[in-house]
C-alpha cells in the first residue's frame, strides 16, 4: 500500500498489446491495444466485466496466450526481456521462478493426488533454488506467515483435506515459494464466502507487502480491489477505460463507464411489511432434513413467506440454504416438520404433489448454463410450462411465449428460435426467469441468481425481479451469500448457520445493531469501497482473530 | 533404361522442384519422399518394383482426389450448418463417407448393377475372368462380381439390423437406468455385467445351435451380445446429463420419464451415441462375417461375404486372389466406417483446438 510514493524501477512494461482469438473461422480481436506499466512492489488491480479481457492480459503478462488465442501485436517487456519474441524455453524458465500465478479455483488447480507441500516444493526443486528439506522448511514458514493453522503439519495433507480458504492461501504460499518478482492473482477470492474472503485478502496483502512483490490483481469486485491495489485499471471489451491510483479512482472517476460501475450498488427499494391477518403463502415449520445416510443438514428450520414479499436467506456455503429450498420444492423430503402452502400442508415429495401445487412454486437457478437445456429452442424452453400446465397450443402458445419474452425485456422475434448457448449470461438468466413465470406461479425460489453475473448485469436482473414482483404480486425466497443483494431487494432476512436459523426478522431491524454474533460477523465481512476498510476491520478484530479463530 | 523410368523420375523431380519453388511445403515433402523411395526401390527391384510403387502412389493419389472432390461436393449440396462441420473433416473421413456411399448404392440397386442373378449358374466351376465375368466364377460357376454386389445387401443389411437392435435394447435400458436410478439401475447394470462375462462368439454359436441358423436368431443373438456395451456408454453419458439443473426443473414441473428421456436427455447425448454406433457396427459386421465363415450365418444360396471367403478358400492354394475379394470388401467397409467414427469422436470429445 505504501509503494505509491517512492519512485521505483519498472518491472513489467506492456505496450500496445493486441490479442486475437479464433472463433468459427476467423481471428477476432480480444485485446485491442492495451498499455500497462507495473513498477517493482506495486499492486495493480484490473477490473471489468467478464469478457473484458482481464484474465487474458494477466496470462499475457507471463508471455502466455491460451489455446485458441494469439498475441498479434505490441510488446511485453519483463525486466528487460521481451516476452513476445522470447523462445518457449526462455519463457518457461521465468514462470514459477520469477512470475507466479494464483488461479481462481484452488480446489481445481491443485493436483488431488499429491500432498500440498510436495506441490509447493516442486518449483524450487525444479529450478534448483533450494534443497527439498530447505524448501519444506521455507514452505512451513510461509504457511505461518499466511496464518494457516498448524503450519508445520498442514502441508502434509492432501488438497481435499483442507478448506477452500486455506487452500487458496496455500496456493498463494506456493506462488511465493521462489520469491517471484511478479504474482498474478486471477480472481483469487471470487469463489469464497465473505467470511473466508477476509482471511485470504489479509494474507495476500501482508505477504505481498512483506516481500515487496509486484502483483496484478484481477477481479470484478470493486470493493475487493480497493483493499488490495495501489493503482486500478478499468477495462471494457478489450480496451482500457481509465487508470488512476486507488484513492483517486474511488473518489473521482473520470469516465462514464467507471461511474456506472461505481454506482451499481445504488438500487434500493423500500421495505414492505407483512400483510395483516393473512395466512403465510409458504410456511416452513420445524423442518429437519438429511441426505441419505448422512448427518442432519437442517435442524428445526422455521420461517414464513407472505404474499408479494421477498425473504432473503443468507449464510455461508454449507449453511443449509439450498437444502431448505430442496425441502420446499419436494426434491428432498424432510425427516420431520412440514411445509405449508396457503395454510395447507404440501406432500413431502414432489412425486405426490398435484400439478397445481407444482405450478405454484418455481425455481430460478444460479448457473443459467446448466439450468437451460442447450439443445432446446428458447421458444420451447419457455413454451413448455405454459403448454404443460395451461394446455396452450399453436397460436395461443406462441402469443404467450411472445408475451413472456416481452415481460423479461427480450425482443420476441429475435430470440424465439435461438438456442441457449447463443445467449449471454444475463440473457440466459432472463430466460430462466421467463420459464418460471410461464407456469404462472405465486412463489419463486431464486437460488443465488445473481452471483454468477457481472455487477451491471446482476443489477438489471434484480430490477427485473422487482418489477415482476410489483406487477404479478410474486413472493420470492432469495437465497444468497451476497449481503449487498439482500440490502437492495429483501423485505425480511433469515440468517442460517450450520443448518439452523440463527436470526430472522424484517430487513431494517436486521441491519441495525445489536446483532446475533454470527450476523455481525457476516455483516462486517462484506467489503466496502473504502480503501482503509480492511485495515480498520483487522485492527478492530485483532490480527490474531482473523482466520479459523474468528469463529463465534 | 526404359522410357517409363525416365518419364517417371523426370515427372517426380520436376513436380518436386515446382512445389519447392512455389513454397508449398506440404506438397513438396511427400513428393520428394516418394522420389527418394522410388530411387531405392528402382535400384533393388528394377522396373517392376518401380511400376508397383508408381501404381500404389497413383491409387493413393486417386483415393485422396476422390475424397477431396466428394467432400467439396457434400459441402456444396448440404445445408450451411452441416456443410460447416464437414469443411473441417479430414480427407480420411471423406474417403470413409465415399466408400459408405458406394456400398449403399451397391446394396440398394443390386439387381440393376449385378449383370447376373445371385444364384444363377453361368459357367464352369472356378472359371477365370472373361469379358462376361469381371471377377471370374465361384465354386459352382456363379458370377463372383454379381454375388459380391448382392452380398452387400445381405451382409451389410444384416449387420445394420443387428446393430440397430442392439442399440434399441442397450440405449433404452441405459436411459431408463440413468433416469430411474436406485435398485433398477443396479439391477440393469449387473444384468449387463452377466451378459458381458459370456464370450460373445461362444454365446452366438450356442444360440444358433439351439434355434438353428435363421436370420432372426442371428439378429437377436447379436443384439443381446452387444447391448451391454451400448448400455454402459448410454448410462454414463445420460448420467452426466441427469444431474443438470434443467432436468431438475423438468422433474419439478411434473414431467413424465418419457418426456425427460426424449426431450431433455437424448438431444444432449446423440454425438457420442452416433460415434458408438459406427464402432459397434464394425464389430457386429466382423462377428456376422465370422459366423458366416463358420457356416452358421446367412445360409446358401444367398450371397454373403463371410461364406464366400470360405467357399472359395480352396483357390488360395492355386495362388488365385478370388477368395480375397470378399475379404477385401469386408476390410474396406470396416476401415471406412472407422475413419468416419474417428472424425466424429474427435469432434464430440472437444479436441478441436
Amino acid at each position: 500500500m505504501s509503494a505509491t510514493g517512492k519512485k521505483k524501477q519498472v518491472l513489467l512494461d506492456i505496450e500496445g498489446l493486441k490479442i486475437e482469438g479464433f472463433t468459427g473461422e476467423e481471428w477476432v480481436p480480444i485485446i485491442k491495444g492495451v498499455d500497462l506499466k507495473l513498477h517493482r512492489g506495486e499492486v495493480m488491480g484490473l477490473i471489468g466485466e467478464s469478457g473484458a479481457g482481464k484474465s487474458t492480459i494477466g496470462a499475457a503478462a507471463m508471455g502466455y496466450a491460451r489455446d485458441g488465442t494469439r498475441i498479434s501485436g505490441g510488446s511485453i517487456d519483463f525486466d528487460g526481456m521481451e516476452l513476445t519474441t522470447a523462445t518457449e524455453s526462455e519463457r518457461r524458465a521465468l514462470r514459477g521462478a520469477r512470475i507466479a500465478y494464483v488461479a481462481q479455483s484452488a480446489a481445481a488447480s491443485f493436483n488431488p493426488a499429491h500432498k500440498i507441500i510436495d506441490q509447493h516444493t516442486e518449483a524450487p526443486l525444479h529450478y534448483r533454488i533450494q534443497k527439498r528439506m530447505e524448501a519444506q522448511e521455507d514452505a512451513m514458514e510461509l504457511y505461518e506467515r499466511l496464518r494457516l493453522p498448524n503450519p508445520k503439519e498442514i502441508g502434509f495433507r492432501y488438497p481435499h483435506q483442507v478448506s477452500g480458504g486455506q487452500l487458496q492461501r496455500a496456493m498463494t504460499a506456493m506462488a511465493m515459494s521462489c520469491r517471484p518478482d511478479l504474482i498474478i492473482f486471477d480472481e483469487p477470492t471470487t469463489a469464497l464466502d465473505v467470511t473466508t474472503q477476509i482471511e485470504v485478502l489479509a494474507a495476500i496483502r501482508d505477504i505481498v507487502d512483506q516481500f515487496d512483490t509486484a502483483a496484478i490483481y484481477i477481479t470484478h469486485d470493486l470493493a475487493v480491489v480497493a483493499q488490495m491495489a495501489d493503482t486500478i485499471k478499468v477495462l471494457l471489451k478489450g480496451e482500457e477505460v481509465e487508470q488512476a491510483s486507488t484513492e483517486k479512482m474511488l473518489s473521482d472517476p473520470q469516465e462514464d463507464y467507471t461511474k456506472s460501475l461505481w454506482a451499481v450498488r445504488s438500487f434500493k427499494r423500500p421495505q414492505k411489511s407483512r400483510p395483516k391477518d393473512a395466512t403465510a403463502l409458504v410456511s416452513v415449520q420445524n423442518v429437519d432434513a438429511a441426505y441419505t445416510g448422512g448427518e442432519k443438514v437442517l435442524e428445526d428450520v422455521s420461517f414464513d413467506i407472505y404474499e408479494g414479499m421477498t425473504v432473503a436467506v443468507v449464510g455461508e456455503s454449507g449453511s443449509g440454504k439450498s437444502t431448505t429450498a430442496r425441502c420446499i420444492t419436494g426434491l428432498l423430503p424432510p425427516m420431520s416438520g412440514q411445509v405449508l402452502f396457503k395454510g395447507e400442508p404440501l406432500p413431502p415429495s414432489y412425486h405426490d404433489r398435484t400439478k397445481d401445487q407444482l405450478r405454484q412454486a418455481q425455481m430460478i437457478y444460479q448457473m443459467a448454463d446448466t439450468a437451460l437445456n442447450p439443445k432446446v429452442r428458447i421458444s420451447e424452453i419457455i413454451g413448455r410450462p405454459a403448454q404443460f400446465y395451461s394446455g396452450l397450443k399453436g397460436a395461443e402458445l406462441k402469443s404467450r411465449v411472445d408475451e413472456l419474452l416481452d415481460l423479461i425485456e427480450l425482443e420476441p422475434s429475435q430470440y424465439y428460435d435461438r438456442y441457449p448457448p447463443e445467449l449471454s449470461g444475463g440473457q440466459k438468466q432472463r430466460i430462466g426467469i421467463a420459464r418460471a413465470l410461464a407456469a404462472e406461479p405465486s412463489f419463486i425460489i431464486c437460488d443465488e441468481v445473481t452471483s454468477a453475473l457481472d455487477q451491471l448485469v446482476a443489477e438489471g436482473i434484480l430490477k427485473l425481479l422487482d418489477r415482476l414482483q410489483k406487477e404479478l404480486g410474486l413472493a420470492y425466497m432469495f437465497i444468497t451469500h451476497d449481503l449487498a443483494t439482500v440490502r437492495s431487494i429483501a423485505d425480511e432476512v433469515v440468517v442460517m448457520q450450520n443448518g439452523k436459523v440463527v436470526e430472522q426478522g424484517p430487513k431494517e431491524e436486521m441491519f441495525t445493531p445489536p446483532h446475533h454474533p454470527y450476523t455481525d460477523l457476516l455483516l462486517s465481512s462484506v467489503p466496502e469501497m473504502d480503501p482503509n476498510w480492511l485495515t480498520t476491520l483487522l485492527e478492530e478484530r485483532g490480527v490474531d482473530n482473523v482466520g479459523e479463530s474468528a469463529d463465534v | 533404361m526404359s522410357t517409363f523410368v525416365i518419364v517417371y523420375f523426370a515427372f517426380l523431380i520436376g513436380a518436386s522442384c515446382l512445389a519447392a519453388y512455389m513454397d508449398r511445403r506440404s506438397v513438396f515433402m511427400p513428393l520428394f519422399s516418394l522420389t527418394l523411395v522410388s530411387f531405392v526401390v528402382g535400384i533393388v527391384g528394377g522396373t517392376s518394383g518401380l511400376w508397383f510403387i508408381a501404381i500404389a502412389a497413383g491409387l493413393l493419389a486417386l483415393a485422396a482426389g476422390t475424397s477431396y472432390a466428394f467432400r467439396e461436393f457434400l459441402v456444396a449440396i448440404l445445408p450451411t450448418n452441416a456443410a460447416k462441420e464437414l469443411k473441417t473433416a479430414p480427407l480420411t473421413a471423406a474417403f470413409g463417407l465415399f466408400v459408405m456411399f458406394t456400398y449403399a448404392i451397391a446394396g440398394f440397386f443390386a439387381p440393376w448393377i449385378a449383370p447376373h442373378g445371385e444364384t444363377e449358374v453361368i459357367a464352369s466351376a472356378f472359371a477365370p475372368a472373361d469379358e462376361n465375368m469381371l471377377l471370374g466364377a465361384d465354386q459352382l460357376g456363379r458370377d463372383m462380381f454379381s454375388r459380391i454386389v448382392y452380398g452387400t445387401r445381405n451382409s451389410v443389411g444384416l449387420a445394420l439390423l443387428a446393430t440397430s437392435a442392439a442399440f434399441l435394447l442397450g440405449a433404452s435400458a441405459g436411459l431408463y437406468a440413468a433416469v430411474r436410478g436406485g435398485w433398477m439401475d443396479q439391477f440393469l447394470g449387473r444384468a449387463a455385467d452377466v451378459i458381458m462375462s459370456i464370450p460373445s462368439l461362444i454365446f452366438a454359436l450356442l444360440m444358433l445351435a439351439i434355434f438353428g441358423p435363421k436370420i432372426i436368431v442371428i439378429i437377436i443373438a447379436v443384439a443381446i451380445i452387444f447391448s451391454p456395451r451400448v448400455f454402459r456408454l448410454v448410462r454414463s453419458v445420460a448420467g452426466n446429463v441427469v444431474v443438470m439443473d434443467y432436468i431438475e426443473a423438468a422433474k419439478l414441473r411434473g414431467e413424465k420419464r418419457g418426456y425427460l428421456i426424449r426431450k431433455e436427455i437424448l438431444p444432449n447425448s446423440t454425438a457420442p451415441l452416433i460415434a458408438e454406433f459406427g464402432l459397434e457396427f464394425c464389430f457386429v459386421f466382423l462377428l456376422v462375417a465370422g459366423l458366416s465363415f463358420l457356416g452358421l450365418g446367412i445360409q446358401p444360396p444367398a450371397a454373403d461375404w463371410g461364406s464366400m471367403v470360405r467357399e472359395n478358400a480352396t483357390l488360395i492354394s492355386f495362388g488365385d486372389i478370388t477368395p480375397l475379394i470378399p475379404a477385401a470388401a469386408i476390410a474396406l467397409l470396416t476401415v471406412a466406417v472407422n475413419f468416419v467414427v474417428d472424425w466424429m469422436l474427435f469432434r464430440s470429445s472437444g479436441l478441436k483446438e
